[in-house]
């Protein structure tokens, strides 16, 4: 039972591995001439201005709450998928009650394109 | 063989929660809590709970977690110095908190004839999704349903409080 997770594990520490052997023997090995122009985040590229931590435009969240809104609608279907068949055999019900739940999202879908909320501005 | 993989698992979920409060960058904690959520997701597999492995992955540390990062972004917590006197402040509340907690954990623990582990369960050990899947599609149809109404109505509130009508006001 337990054993069907080995190839998962294995894959997650072959991995990890591969990350941390290539890291390590370049800090090992690898030779260090630093430079001012080499240290630059882009080396060959534009001066940068700043740093990073901007506050990001709210627009973001948006998009996130539409992720979440989403991917849970899509955790509804796994077990859904999984039940499909045998429940199809006590007629077509178990289709409809989810063309009605992805109704519902489909309408909201349409609410956010129509606000525009599938554009950036 | 489980009580081992228990045992690795359950480190990596409460060494990623301390270092979760312990780390200044808000990034970094919420990056731990990534790793805090697979740990307990990898836990969800060990008592055969494997849809709730998968939302625990595909919802929390996916979706969430993505929320949790953005909210970090927008409010520009990367290197805030008030966050960290805000903490400073709670720290003697959150202590007493703890104790109490822990306090009342150990006694509901000490005080209950614990039953044997969940994967003994033999309804529990097969097939559960199929379960849960017939459970919810069948008796808990309305709830269901429902539960589509809530996600248009989160996705309405959040169109309503981001669209502004006049993009003047960004």
């Amino acid at each position: 039972m337990l054993s069907d997770y080995l190839p998962i594990v294995l894959l997650l520490v072959i991995a990890a591995g591969f990350a941390a052997v290539n890291l390590g023997i370049t800090h090992l090995v690898g030779p260090r001439k630093p430079n001012p122009v080499k240290l630059s985040p882009y080396e060959s590229g534009v001066p940068n201005i700043g740093d990073a931590r901007l506050r990001f435009s709210v627009k973001f969240y948006l998009v996130a709450m539409l992720f979440i809104i989403f991917d849970i609608e899509v955790v509804f279907l796994y077990p859904w998928a999984v039940v499909f068949k045998d429940l199809l055999a006590q007629g077509t019900f178990v289709f409809t009650e989810m063309v009605v739940f992805l109704g519902v999202l489909v309408l909201g879908l349409a609410y956010v394109w129509r606000k525009g909320g599938l554009e950036w501005d | 063989m489980e009580t081992a993989v228990f045992y690795v698992l359950a480190t990596i979920a409460v060494a990623s929660a301390v270092l979760l409060v312990l780390f200044r960058n808000p990034v970094y904690s919420a990056l731990s809590l990534v790793a805090t959520l697979f740990a307990v997701a990898g836990l969800f597999v060990l008592l055969n709970a494997y849809f709730l492995a998968a939302v625990q992955i595909i919802v929390y540390a996916g979706a969430v977690m993505v929320l949790f990062l953005f909210v970090i972004m927008l409010l520009n917590l990367g290197h805030s110095e008030a966050l960290e006197s805000t903490v400073g402040r709670y720290r003697l509340t959150g202590v007493i908190f703890l104790c109490a907690l822990l306090v009342a954990q150990l006694t509901a623990v000490g005080t209950r004839q614990l039953r044997g582990p969940v994967a003994e369960n033999e309804a529990l050990r097969t097939e559960n999704v199929q379960t849960l899947g017939k459970l919810l599609y069948t008796d808990f149809l309305f709830p269901f349903e429902v539960a589509s109404i809530i996600l248009l109505v989160a996705l309405i509130g959040v169109v309503v409080l981001v669209k502004r009508e006049t993009p003047e006001t960004t």
